[in-house]
């Protein structure tokens, strides 16, 4: 899937394929630098997790997905969302609690769906969304559909026992599923060698019967590459595939964190491995991009920013009487039936 | 929609009548289904080459085969998620976990996926699935094995919840659960598998709104369901004996509950006493009654008794576990306090 063009993109020159992951990776991070901003300000409220260092593993994964394909993504899902196509202006909008957010202000942070472009949340319990895009999956294996379910999910998930048994079930039943480890070394905040005894997690997902390998994830055209491997191999039919993205957060787990568990030499160390300014630069050496282009990409993201958070400000909020809608859909055949 | 309760009829006989039992007829409402649309299917621990632990599924394996009669691993989160996901996707899973002592494991996923996608996603993802369930005591399995916990479920916002008593119940609850665009949890209490009689094939998919009256009576309203329907028709049997006419309400569906015809039996009998094979504190029973004191407090003629389950787990000795349990002498005595 492409990623999401605004207005402003018809005047911008056309942009070759790692341009547009560059831009894809930029624009996530924008966006939740100005998240920050409002955050601090009051103005978003909850619980957010920022996916900031980690906007490789949307943008590369996102490559090797179509249309048809389904997503199930976590809570620090703001670039899942943003990556698969999800307006900025719902997202932000969400983020607001207003009535055009993607999920009409009933989720907010943690909770972005997309029906449309199969984007399935959102979830925050940790390992909640494995099973469900198992299910995903398997729908798509019983009628035929050559789709590929990817689920998003952390070293954390890779603990719970939701992990372990939809491993087993997706290898079991091989289904077409693309399980996708961020592993940014935290769960929270306990270190990923004070929570597994094994901490290699490709490792252990191999033990499972499935294809599953480490990926570097702060290189974006090295997921896209290794992303586009495996769900093509699950369509092919060789069942469930397993990605390692080795990747790092360089926020606090939430805005509630206050970080007290790592160096500020080891956050240095993981941010000179930048994916954002390692595309910019290969770019640059390549003589694709100049100072000139990355500026236009820069406007080009800060405008689509600006722009959701104008169109947010100015959305209405649903009303407090649709309290109850959606609880359980409008017309149930059960109240019709006699 | 109909907003009093509906008073059984006995099945007429007709050659569309057959013996059967609430086992063989939740099987034959699960083939049916199968039959009819191919996006049903079936999926739980053993439902299988087992025939499923309480061999409701017997025989359904050969008729539609490993992919849509599915043996799953022991991981009643993955395939109660897994059922949610492919509800998701446009199929009609059938969930079957083994019992509800086992759905704790997969509480996660029905209260946080399956009740809360609806609703958390601004109205873009229903989820029709049906989970069934075997819940309640009474055959010395001991305390992980003994729960009823259907008041658990029917705390939830966004799931519907059944409890089918009678054998036409269990032959008909399941079709509109399928229709239903929601999560919906139905409760076979074990002790009914085995219950006989007959069965009207022609009835037409069941109610979902109505509890229904199973015997009318005059003097005190017996509001029970599952396993406890059986105990309070022997009640109201020996109450008639002592001259003493009690109406039997049979909840039926315990999600959203039927207030009106709470109401109106209260309305009818001036006097109330819940069963509930639950344990007490903070039990549907508690939300009966609470709801008859909102709704009909100035038809009643004396309080609103309850009879539930001893707050203890169940224990494992046949007497223990009957002394736990309410009991046809319970129901009695308590309508007595109602009463005299």
């Amino acid at each position: 899937m492409s990623p999401h063009r605004t207005r402003t993109d018809g005047h911008a020159p056309a942009l070759r394929h790692r341009g547009e992951l560059l831009y894809g990776m930029l624009r996530i991070r924008r966006f939740e630098e100005r998240c920050v901003e409002l955050y601090s300000a009051s103005v978003i409220r909850g619980f957010v997790h920022l996916y900031i260092g980690e906007e490789a593993v949307a943008v590369g994964v996102n490559q090797a997905l179509t249309e048809d394909d389904a997503v199930v993504a976590t809570y620090r899902e703001h670039g899942h969302a943003l990556a698969r196509g999800i307006p900025a202006e719902a997202v932000m909008a969400e983020m607001y609690g207003k009535a055009s957010g993607c999920s009409r202000g009933r989720g907010g942070s943690m909770h972005m769906f997309d029906a449309s472009r199969r984007f399935y949340g959102g979830s925050a319990i940790v390992g909640g969304g494995l099973p469900l895009a198992a299910g995903l999956a398997l729908a798509d294996r019983m009628r035929g559909q050559p789709r590929v379910t990817c689920c998003f999910f952390g070293d954390g998930a890779f603990a719970e026992g939701e992990f372990h048994e939809t491993a087993n079930l997706a290898a079991l039943w091989r289904l077409p599923l693309l399980l996708v480890c961020e592993n940014n070394l935290y769960a929270m905040g306990t270190a990923l060698k004070r929570e597994h005894a094994q901490t290699d997690l490709a490792l252990r997902a191999a033990s499972y019967g499935m294809a599953s390998w480490p990926v570097d994830g702060m290189d974006v055209l090295a997921v896209e590459h290794a992303a586009r491997q495996a769900a093509e191999s699950i369509r092919a039919g060789a069942g469930p595939h397993f990605l390692e993205l080795r990747t790092y957060r360089y926020r606090a787990h939430s805005m509630y964190d206050p970080d007290r568990y790592r160096t500020k030499e080891e956050i240095a160390e993981w941010k000179a491995r930048d994916p954002i300014d390692a595309l910019a630069r290969q770019l640059r050496d390549d003589g694709e991009v100049d100072d000139e282009a990355l500026a236009a990409l820069e406007r080009r993201a800060a405008n689509e920013v600006a722009g959701a958070v104008r169109a947010a400000e100015r959305a209405p909020e649903e009303p407090a009487d649709e309290l109850l809608r959606f609880v359980t859909s409008p017309v149930t055949p059960t109240r019709a039936a006699r | 929609m109909t907003t009093t309760a509906t008073t059984a009829k006995k099945p007429r006989a007709s050659s569309a009548t057959a013996t059967t039992t609430y086992r063989e007829a939740m099987r034959q409402a699960m083939s049916e289904a199968m039959r009819a649309d191919e996006r049903v299917f079936l999926m739980g621990e053993d439902v299988g080459r087992y025939g499923g632990a309480f061999g409701v599924s017997l025989g359904m394996l050969e008729e539609f085969g490993p992919e849509r009669i599915r043996d799953t691993p022991l991981s009643e989160s993955a395939f109660t998620g897994a059922g949610i996901g492919a509800a998701l996707a446009g199929m009609r899973p059938i969930v079957e976990i083994m019992t509800v002592n086992f759905s704790l494991l997969a509480l996660d996923q029905i209260l946080n996926n399956a009740a809360t996608l609806l609703h958390m996603s601004g109205g873009q993802l229903p989820v029709p699935l049906v989970i069934r369930m075997t819940t309640g005591a009474g055959r010395q399995l001991a305390a992980q094995h003994s729960h009823s916990l259907e008041g658990w479920y029917a705390h939830i916002p966004g799931i519907r919840v059944l409890a089918p008593a009678t054998i036409e119940d269990a032959r008909h609850m399941l079709a509109p659960a399928l229709a239903d665009p929601d999560p919906v949890i139905i409760f076979e209490h074990g002790s009914l598998y085995n219950l006989s009689g007959p069965s009207a094939e022609d009835a037409g998919p069941a109610d979902l709104t109505s509890a229904a009256v199973r015997r009318e009576g005059r003097d005190i309203s017996l509001i029970t369901y599952g396993g406890c329907l059986p105990k309070a028709l022997d009640a109201a049997e020996q109450l008639a004996e002592a001259g003493i006419s009690a109406e039997v309400l049979d909840l039926r569906t315990l999600r959203p509950l039927h207030q009106d015809a709470i109401t109106a039996t209260v309305a009818r009998t001036h006097r109330a006493v819940v069963v509930d094979e639950a344990w007490r504190t903070g039990s549907l029973a508690a939300e009966i009654s609470a709801r008859i004191m909102e709704n009909a407090f100035y038809e009643l003629d004396a309080p609103v008794e309850r009879v539930c389950s001893a707050e203890v787990p169940i224990p494992y000795a046949h007497h223990m576990e009957q002394a736990a349990l309410p009991q046809v002498e319970d129901i009695v005595a308590a309508v007595h306090r109602a009463v005299d």
